[in-house]
């Protein structure tokens, strides 16, 4: 097949035949080449290319969108250090230092010996036990001086990952307060037969069964009840944006099909909003709460095909998560006739990200389900009438199908009867930074900001950022706020900062974040996040002046109006709202002037000063360039 | 009977189907846009063309056209929104007009000048972006390109070669070629390619037909970009 890397030619026949040369795996089949090849090499891509009949400006367009794929060498062991504020104010920077130095490479480096490379990521998901790294997409949490050092010694000595102490990969959950969810001992097809004995006229009826088989719109019976339920329940997603779920599932149902096509659910589990981890909770020890709302949503909607798209950072819970499917399969309640019932066909696949952020977006999740690169499509048309392959596609996030799964076992007037009015239920909260307990906690919805505060351990607390960067920051004058969808929405993560923090330093971190997540397809996030981190950067250098206040504003209107997607659209959050709240931590750094460039030639002459290996008062300009004028 | 939405007060008619830049341009009437091109299934990348629709950003590219809608374009709050846009793309790239083959012809500079965008506004980012010269008839020059793709759905939609592609994400996205070395030279276009033609700005160029067509007699020097009609600028066959 290839005869110029042996490598490439021992290790892809087999990934391609496992994906059946499908260009719609792309991503997973790129994703499998570089895990067991360290890189994507060019002889790889060749391979590629013949097989899937694809282009290879495709491939190397979708190999170079995602942050997980090489496509130069990176090294044996390629560490990304988690680049989360919370991990920042524990010491992640520190301790990446410690190991470049130890092992003789540069951030973002490959050793010259082409053994390793170090370098940041966007935040893991393990906020609550961090600093954290990936080596080679395998998460090593609760790092220390000893635990850096310990890694260091074992790269050193080349031992390869599977033969690390399996200590180190120990990922905890830390559930520190359970509610419906969390307390939930469902067992596998509670939900489903729960709801079929809600619609007592349902049975076993043809009518029914053609509804989940071809999807058709059945009565107020059988898969519409289930629709039902959940519109009583009040179900709004999980994910951020609050869309009500029934509402959703009620046009992916009603949505025409055409021959051949089928209804798709997909779990959003790309699980990327800095400081959020409840879905690898979720994941890790209630996958069978998960994958059974899955499976009701499929009855309610008439899917026969559904996806996780699992973030690749939790890579390492991939095996036990398909052990989970494969027990599913062998007790009757996924599959093919699900519960006994014939033609109640449905199975799960599990589809791995690569480190892209904005695939948290479900239409570029979608794409990337594709074996595309995950740019956010145009909409209309939305995802429930034309989404995974054109088909009607549920998207929903991996706690909202949590939920529904005890909305089916449980009904709807149950669920509506926890949380608020507006805001039925509870939610998992990942709360991570300066607080005692860090970790999930689940709580009606309508809590307060001072509640939960409490709840964790929290002291001297000044500021909290609610649902991660794109979400809102709140401050001790608004601890008396709530988590709802009227007041203070979270998609899950609950940041805390003490006193002790810098909070233009955590706006800044954010605004780093975004500009590299953009996926850079429209013009005003592509250039507006670059350049807004540029502004953050100019006043954390000390040349910051009142004009930028007004170069910031309105970048973030240009951000709003114009942008293609979320992502654009909340780019600029984290600094408005720490400037509305925190503007003495701005205005420590500006300059005394009302203008200041952002250009500095002193600064720009470090490379030169590095170069010639000067850095004596001579090789600085001392006096300022106005000053030495006449 | 025909539908109808206002744009900036006038009456525009559509039929079934039609987005509102297209309509519009039916009308006769500007808005500006770079992405977009009439032959080319809509991008909606650049968002040139953000109009309001009832009250509400949207581009104008990719937004069905519907009945009585109040659609405003030329307002001074969106053209100031537009000149950022623009002031964008000139510092994401390297753009030296009076040096550049395409200056009269080329969609971004007479977008600017029509919109009175008179400074650049921002640092520039002078990233390095390298020509491709591999090709004996054809020059990429990278510095200038918008990521408008045009040429990529040009290749792949009409010329079915798919010889360009957006590589790489955010502010590192940029063109590439299909072809193991990365060079032009490599791949199987062809000169009639349809993709060679439709570049708004001058990554595109044909070697060997430099200024064939003085500076001041080109298609935008002799008109105002919002006078001519939706071209493609095909500089070697115009100045064959």
């Amino acid at each position: 097949m290839n005869d110029k890397d042996p490598a490439v030619a021992a290790v892809l026949p087999p990934i391609l035949a496992r994906w059946q040369d499908d260009p719609t795996a792309l991503v997973q089949i790129l994703r499998e080449v570089q895990e067991q090849l360290d890189w994507i090499s060019p002889e790889a891509i060749d391979v590629i290319e013949k097989a899937l009949k694809l282009p290879r400006s495709k491939i190397e367009g979708v190999a170079s969108f995602y942050s997980f794929f090489y496509t130069q060498p990176r090294g044996r062991y390629r560490v990304l250090f988690s680049d989360n504020i919370i991990e920042r104010m524990q010491g992640s920077v520190a301790l990446m230092e410690r190991m470049c130095k130890c092992l003789w490479v540069e951030k973002g480096k490959v050793s010259e010996d082409g053994l390793v490379s170090i370098d940041t990521t966007s935040c893991i998901g393990m906020g609550d036990q961090g600093p954290a790294l990936l080596v080679n997409n395998r998460v090593v949490p609760k790092l220390t001086e000893a635990r850096v050092d310990q890694l260091c010694e074992l790269i050193r000595s080349e031992v390869p990952l599977a033969d690390w102490p399996a200590e180190l990969f120990v990922v905890e959950d830390n559930i520190h307060r359970r509610d419906v969810l969390l307390d939930s001992d469902l067992a596998p097809g509670d939900a489903l037969r729960a709801a079929r004995e809600r619609a007592s006229h349902d049975g076993l009826d043809a009518a029914n069964t053609r509804s989940w088989r071809e999807g058709l719109p059945g009565g107020l019976i059988g898969p519409a009840s289930v629709i039902e339920e959940v519109r009583r329940a009040g179900l709004r997603g999980r994910g951020g944006a609050g869309f009500s779920t029934a509402l959703k599932w009620d046009a992916c149902r009603n949505a025409p099909v055409a021959d051949g096509k089928e209804r798709i659910v997909v779990c959003n589990a790309d699980e990327g909003e800095p400081g959020t981890f409840k879905d690898r909770v979720l994941l890790n020890s209630y996958a069978d709460l998960v994958f059974e709302g899955m499976t009701v949503a499929a009855y309610a909607v008439g899917a026969t095909r559904g996806f996780l798209y699992l973030r690749g950072e939790y890579r390492y819970l991939l095996d036990q998560l398909h052990a989970v499917l494969a027990r599913r399969r062998e007790a009757g309640v996924l599959g093919r006739n699900i519960l006994g019932i014939a033609g109640a066909d449905f199975d799960i696949e599990i589809h791995l990200g690569a480190g892209a952020y904005v695939c948290g977006e479900e239409s570029a999740l979608i794409e990337s389900l594709e074996g595309k690169r995950g740019t956010p499509r145009n909409r209309p048309p939305f995802p429930v009438t034309n989404g995974y392959l054109d088909q009607p596609t549920v998207v929903d996030n991996v706690e909202t199908f949590a939920c529904a799964a005890m909305i089916a076992l449980k009904g709807g007037a149950w669920f509506a009867g926890i949380g608020t009015e507006k805001s039925s239920g509870t939610k998992l909260l990942s709360i991570s930074g300066d607080v005692a307990k860090p970790g999930i906690y689940e709580f009606p919805l309508g809590i307060s900001v001072g509640q939960v505060l409490e709840a964790c351990g929290a002291s001297g607390t000044q500021a909290v950022q609610v649902g991660g960067p794109s979400g809102t920051c709140v401050n001790v004058a608004e601890f008396g706020r709530h988590i709802a969808f009227e007041d203070v929405p979270s998609a899950g993560a609950f940041m805390v900062f003490d006193s002790t923090r810098d909070m233009f330093e955590v706006a800044r971190n954010f605004v780093h974040f975004f500009a590299h997540e953009s996926c850079g397809f429209c013009t005003p996030c592509r250039v507006g996040t670059s350049l807004l981190k540029n502004l953050m950067d100019k006043l954390a250098n000390g040349h910051g002046s009142p004009y930028d206040f007004g170069e910031i504003e309105n970048m973030n209107h240009i951000l709003q109006q114009m942008s293609h997607c979320g992502l654009g659209h909340s780019a600029c959050n984290p600094v408005l709202d720490t400037i509305a709240r925190f503007r003495p931590a701005y205005e420590r750094r500006l300059s005394n002037v009302n203008y200041e460039p952002a250009f500095d030639l002193d600064r720009a002459l470090a490379p030169a000063r590095l170069m010639t290996g000067r850095d004596d008062e001579g090789a600085h300009l001392s006096v300022h360039f106005e000053e030495s004028q006449p | 009977m025909s539908a109808t939405f206002t744009l900036d007060g006038k009456e525009v008619p559509f039929r079934d189907g039609q987005t509102i830049i297209q309509a519009a341009q039916e009308q006769g009437a500007w808005i500006p846009h770079l992405c977009y091109h009439p032959e080319f299934k809509p991008h909606g990348s650049c968002k040139l063309c953000t109009v309001t629709v009832n009250g509400r950003h949207m581009a104008s590219c990719t937004t069905q056209a519907t009945a009585g809608q109040v659609v405003e374009s030329n307002t001074e709050a969106l053209n100031d929104e537009r000149r950022t846009l623009l002031q964008m793309l000139f510092v994401e790239g390297n753009h030296f007009c009076p040096s550049c083959e395409k200056s009269g012809n080329c969609k971004l500079q007479a977008t600017a000048y029509e919109l009175g965008m008179m400074t650049p506004h921002f640092d520039h980012f002078y990233p390095s972006r390298p020509v491709d010269a591999s090709h004996p008839e054809i020059l990429l020059d990278f510095n200038r390109c918008i990521l408008c793709s045009l040429c990529v759905r040009a290749s792949r939609d009409v010329d079915k070669k798919f010889v360009f592609a957006l590589s790489g994400r955010g502010i590192g996205t940029k063109l590439i070629v299909n072809a193991a070395s990365g060079r032009l030279a490599d791949t199987n276009v062809a000169m009639d390619d349809k993709a060679l033609e439709v570049c708004p700005v001058g990554v595109i160029l044909r070697k060997r037909h430099g200024f064939a067509v003085p500076i001041g007699e080109r298609t935008y020097d002799k008109a105002p970009i919002s006078e001519c009609p939706d071209y493609s600028p095909l500089p070697a066959k115009e100045e064959a």
